[in-house]
């Protein structure tokens, strides 16, 4: 008896009741009852996850629930994480929610589906069979889709984000349910440890096909480019507390479903897997980031990064696909483990950027940065909060993130003494991907936060904003609070990590051989203690500050008005909006945006050479969305306009058709025979 | 360690005070003398601090963090000794990511103070420091392969006691590109003119035009030990000699001085080297940048071709 | 090289430093010495003075010398250095710049026109001297000032 069971099952019972509060209550008590149930699943994922990561194993059947195949669950560490990681997040974005659903999300069906949504994710990584794998994933995958389109009423974009969505969730939906038919096929059995026995017997083509198949779901579900047309569609435009939990738990599994079925259940492939895994997240790296350089609408922005930071996690996951078919097992569970640790950072940092984000938009009515400034003098404390997480997603000592960029980037170096040429080509690749989109990520950060946040309001909406209610700033201290932690004692994960990347398969095992203190790699050279490091950063800070004290002559402090280069005070239209912060990178990678000008000069009657007025416009599309989907929708349109005039509503010429049918497959028959 | 610090700290003004006096002496001036710039430190640490109305926290707190970062880079980074208390958390890319985080403050600064200049110089120096990430850490991965880690102690007594790694073709190139992004990072010509009095020019200068008295003392101090420090750091990995790899207080002496040493050496050079070169354009330096990380990724590859197998 | 080669030939061509000079500063003033920092204010002048202050700063004078130096900013001066008679649309931003300079701060006025008005005195533009504005700590008479005026006023404050 270990706790997970009940807490799983508390955390399920908790979803139906949440769901049901939901469909039954009237309003501000629904949107209460329904986030506290949300929490309480969150909480239950939390216990199972904990448990699970300290070592205990649970699993059950239940034969008789669905026909045919029945309900198998079991937990290992690795699903543990994600669970925890999932039940934390969900934790805070419930109380969040709770404070943020006032205006509009109040919906019947949407508080309905909050609970099961948050249910389901702390679920799927506990499913250990193909048809409850797939049906937790479904659940889902349309709990999540009834939330994206919540405010479907108010705006237009809402209804094209979901319909996105849906669509491409679909099609992974498709490549899962053929990847596994495959797979349950050539392996002889429906349960994970049918598929994990029967995995070794498969044709190298049959298993590469289902790992291909596997890599095109999860990867879509992660927003990897190509497949992330949807991410930055659906993250903005669905309510804050759920863009959230999807950018900091959905797309989690997208990794958890690459690593249980990559090593855990094939056990490991050639090469040209990881490669492609690794390429893919170099790609959604650096392309992520530069898009999320581009934008101006602050979801947006982030969605993009979450792009980035999956990518950063697939590189990870890749390296250590590569290094353990090289037979490089030590830095093989060092990359594993640095992905691992960089989901758990990108989560916590990912869900508070987001639900500051949502705090903006509830004050101002703004998600546009250009129309935003001036936040931090108004909303104090969400842009301290904002800042606690700005600073883990800029990779910079003393934020979280920085801790496992260091450690993925100590894998990739590491990983150049595992023989082969491969290594050799792609490393350095993949640690330039990585660098710079560190490097980027600071541009992206330093954009969001001081235009965002700094400086003077430039619209309305930003000039009247009021600091959030209580519920969402606790729900966010929360958050920021596990950053902390996770940021100044990574250590105290070390076990756990080790546990889950052991569970994951033949590319696992220990990694860092750490304290509470510092942060060491097991078998290498190489220690950083982040505590320390906050310490001297702190220390330092004192001892300038009263040496600059001291040597000077303690005069008052000034308020001045800001210098204006003697002319009229500077008004918020001078000051740099995102657009004009973003110029310089856009005219650097000019030849890969490929951003659309426009100018309009209207001359004056008198003379060409005097100018009446000038119109600017620029825009910098989705370049990889614009060559790959359209031509695809455009055949698949043109497909169904052509079909369309064989339907021309006779029923004399549908009969027809039914006839010539049948006689078609009737010679095809007698031919095959 | 402690020796370190101080010699950083109290040297960086005198480093940049020399340059200038260098410069002037080729320009045919008679120069400031070089302790000129702690002469300006000292004046602007008395004069009165203000506050520009509608700046908050990250105002205060930019120009404090590059000089703070720097110092302890000036701990961390072997310059006089191998074997300091802190010899095992010195690494590479925790260096570069302290460099980094004093940038990003001071470019947070810029935009807290909502000005027009401020937001270009952040705009401009983020843009600058992006596209020095990835050279800094690919240079850094070439230098760590031979030495199997990424520590600084480790690799800097590495090739103490095999110096042919020195004049090995990856070390050449991976130090010709440190050194680029070291002008980059340090708002050098020719990527950035520190000397200059025109806005529209300016990267570094942009930021922190709204910053008076102790502040702006704290800005240039900043600067300076950031400099020291880069320098400091090239002249230990491209001439490790005379770095002590024991704890004896006679070698550890020797270090430091040996240390100050190199780093005037190589500051007299820069100096005379900016002499002959204009500042490129903006949209220039980002080619300036893609050549030097060009270079990184061919010592990275050379390391790996001539050393690994 | 051939850069190299003209430094060589050319060597030094700042001229021998001239005895210090004895003007008095006010006390509050002291702690500027051996460091001034200095931004120009152009408040109406005839460009004159600013060439005559480009020459006092250029390489024969080398005001630098003597611990002075042009800044981009009047946040990171201490000394503005005002020329000619302020016009009336200069009035406000010459009085803005010295606000914008924090204390100790003083204020040189250089030239004959920023005494006085000199040739425009009187003139439709023309708001009133430099003093009438903002309160003026050193005067350099000249039209235009000779570059060692110039220097010789920034010397009294630096103390070099």
């Amino acid at each position: 008896m270990n706790g997970i069971g009940p807490a799983l099952a508390a955390g399920a019972g908790l979803a139906g009741a949440g769901a049901a509060a939901g469909v039954s209550l009237p309003p501000r008590a629904r949107v209460v009852v329904a986030g506290v149930c949300t929490a309480g699943v969150g909480a239950g994922g939390v216990v199972a996850g904990a448990a699970a990561l300290r070592g205990a194993r649970w699993s059950a059947s239940f034969p008789g629930l669905l026909p045919l195949a029945g309900v198998h669950l079991a937990v290992d560490a690795l699903s543990g994480l994600f669970m925890a990681v999932t039940g934390v997040v969900a934790v805070a974005v419930a109380v969040y929610g709770i404070g943020y659903a006032g205006h509009g999300g109040e919906a019947r069906w949407v508080q309905a589906a909050w609970p099961v949504f948050a249910g389901t994710l702390v679920l799927v990584p506990a499913a250990a069979g193909v048809s409850t794998f797939l049906l937790l994933w479904e659940a889902m995958a349309l709990t999540s889709l009834l939330l994206v389109v919540a405010e479907h009423r108010r705006r237009a974009e809402v209804r094209r984000a979901g319909l996105w969505y849906a669509v491409m969730t679909h099609l992974g939906l498709v490549s899962l349910l053929a990847a596994f038919a495959l797979f349950a096929a050539g392996a002889g059995g429906e349960t994970f440890a049918a598929l994990r026995a029967g995995a070794a017997g498969m044709s190298p083509a049959a298993r590469g096909t289902v790992f291909v198949l596997a890599l095109v779901a999860f990867a879509s579900k992660a927003g990897m480019v190509p497949l992330h047309a949807w991410l930055p569609r659906a993250h903005p435009e669905a309510p804050s507390q759920v863009s959230a939990l999807m950018s900091a738990a959905m797309v989690n599994l997208g990794v958890y479903g690459i690593v249980r079925v990559g090593f855990g259940l094939l056990g490991g492939g050639p090469r040209w897997w990881w490669l492609l895994a690794l390429a893919m997240g170099a790609l959604s790296a650096v392309y992520g980031i530069l898009q999320a350089a581009m934008a101006k609408d602050l979801k947006r922005l982030l969605a993009y990064s979450t792009s980035e930071n999956l990518g950063l996690v697939l590189i990870g996951v890749g390296a250590a696909g590569l290094f353990a078919a090289a037979g490089g097992r030590a830095p093989a569970a060092l990359a594993l483990t640095a992905a691992l640790l960089h989901v758990v950072n990108h989560a916590m940092f990912k869900a508070l950027l987001f639900c500051g984000a949502g705090s903006v938009l509830k004050a101002t009515g703004e998600r546009n940065l250009d129309l935003l400034g001036g936040l931090r003098a108004r909303m104090p404390v969400t842009a301290g909060l904002f800042a606690v997480a700005a600073l883990g997603a800029v990779a910079l000592p003393p934020g979280n993130g920085f801790v496992s960029e260091w450690t993925l980037l100590q894998a990739l170096i590491h990983g150049l003494a595992v023989p082969g040429v491969t290594t050799a080509v792609v490393l350095p690749v993949a640690v330039a991907a990585v660098a710079l989109s560190a490097g980027l990520a600071a541009a992206v950060f330093v954009k969001a936060l001081g235009v965002g946040f700094f400086a003077q309001p430039r619209s309305e909406g930003a000039a009247g904003a009021r600091e959030s209610p209580p519920t969402m700033l606790a729900g966010m201290g929360l958050l920021a609070i596990a950053c902390a932690a996770l940021a100044l004692v990574p250590g105290a994960l070390a076990a756990g990590l080790s546990r889950a990347t052991a569970a994951a398969g033949p590319a696992g095992g220990e990694a860092l051989d750490s304290g509470v203190l510092r942060l060491r790699l097991a078998g290498f050279p190489a220690m950083f203690s982040p505590l320390w490091m906050a310490v001297a950063l702190a220390v330092g800070v004192l001892a300038v500050t009263g040496l600059a004290r001291s040597a000077g002559r303690r005069r008052r402090r000034g308020q001045v008005r800001l210098w204006d280069c003697g002319g009229g005070a500077p008004t918020p239209r001078m000051a740099y909006t995102a657009t004009s912060f973003a110029e310089p990178l856009q005219r650097v990678f000019d030849d890969v945006l490929a951003p659309e000008r426009d100018v309009d000069v209207t001359h004056a009657q008198e003379s060409a050479y005097l100018v009446e007025k000038v119109r600017y416009q620029s825009r910098v599309p989705d370049r990889i969305e614009h060559r790959l989907y359209r031509p695809v929708l455009a055949a698949l349109s043109g497909a169904g306009t052509s079909a369309r005039r064989l339907a021309g509503g006779s029923l004399r010429l549908y009969l027809g058709y039914g006839f010539f049918g049948l006689v078609v497959l009737l010679v095809i028959l007698a031919g095959v025979r | 360690m402690a020796g370190q610090v101080v010699l950083v700290t109290g040297g960086a003004p005198l480093l940049t005070g020399l340059m200038r006096q260098t410069r002037a002496v080729l320009e045919g001036r008679a120069g400031a003398g070089i302790a000129q710039p702690w002469r300006d430190v000292r004046k602007l640490l008395r004069k009165q601090p203000v506050s520009p109305a509608g700046t908050g926290p990250a105002f205060r707190a930019g120009p404090l963090l590059p000089a703070v970062t720097a110092a302890v880079i000036a701990a961390l980074v072997p310059m006089a000794s191998t074997v300091t208390p802190v010899s095992g958390s010195a690494d590479l890319i925790v260096v570069v990511a302290l460099l980094a985080l004093g940038t990003v403050a001071l470019a947070l600064a810029g935009l807290d103070t909502g000005t027009a200049f401020g937001g270009m110089g952040a705009s401009r120096e983020m843009t600058v420091a992006a596209l020095v990430e990835p050279t800094i850490l690919l240079a850094a991965l070439a230098l760590s392969v031979p030495s199997g880690s990424t520590n600084l102690a480790h690799i800097v007594g590495d090739r103490i006691h095999d110096p042919v790694r020195l004049a090995s073709p990856s070390g050449l190139l991976a130090i010709v590109a440190l050194a680029v992004v070291t002008l980059a990072e340090t708002g050098r010509l020719p990527v950035d003119n520190p000397s200059t009095h025109l806005e529209l020019t300016m990267i570094h200068e942009a930021m922190v035009l709204e910053y008076a008295g102790p502040d702006l003392a704290l800005v240039e101090l900043g600067a300076q030990m950031r400099l020291a420090v880069l320098l400091g750091l090239l002249a230990s990995l491209a001439a490790p000699w005379g770095i002590a790899t024991t704890t004896a207080p006679g070698a550890v002496v020797i270090g430091l001085v040996l240390f100050a040493v190199k780093v005037v050496v190589l500051g007299t050079g820069l100096a005379v080297a900016e002499v002959f070169w204009a500042k490129v354009r903006l949209f220039r330096v980002p080619e300036l940048l893609a050549g030097s990380f060009l270079l990184a990724l061919l010592s990275v590859t050379a390391s790996y071709f001539l050393t690994g197998e | 090289m051939s850069l190299l080669r003209k430094i060589r030939r050319t060597g030094r061509t700042a001229e021998p430093a001239p005895p210090r000079p004895t003007g008095q500063i006010p006390p509050e003033l002291r702690e500027l010495r051996g460091s001034m920092q200095v931004r120009c204010v152009d408040a109406g002048s005839c460009n004159g003075c600013e060439i005559e202050i480009g020459n006092a700063f250029g390489p024969v004078y080398d005001a630098e010398r003597y611990g002075a130096r042009l800044v981009a900013s009047p946040r990171h001066a201490d000394a503005a250095l005002v020329t000619g008679p302020v016009t009336r649309n200069m009035a406000t931003a010459l009085r803005r710049t010295v606000e914008a300079m924090s204390e100790p701060r003083l204020v040189v006025a250089v030239g004959d026109c920023a005494m006085n008005c000199g040739e425009f005195a009187g003139g439709y533009g023309v708001e009133g001297a430099v003093a009438d504005v903002v309160p003026v700590d050193i005067e350099v008479r000249g039209c235009p000032p000779r570059p060692e005026a110039v220097v010789a006023a920034l010397r009294t404050v630096t103390g070099r």
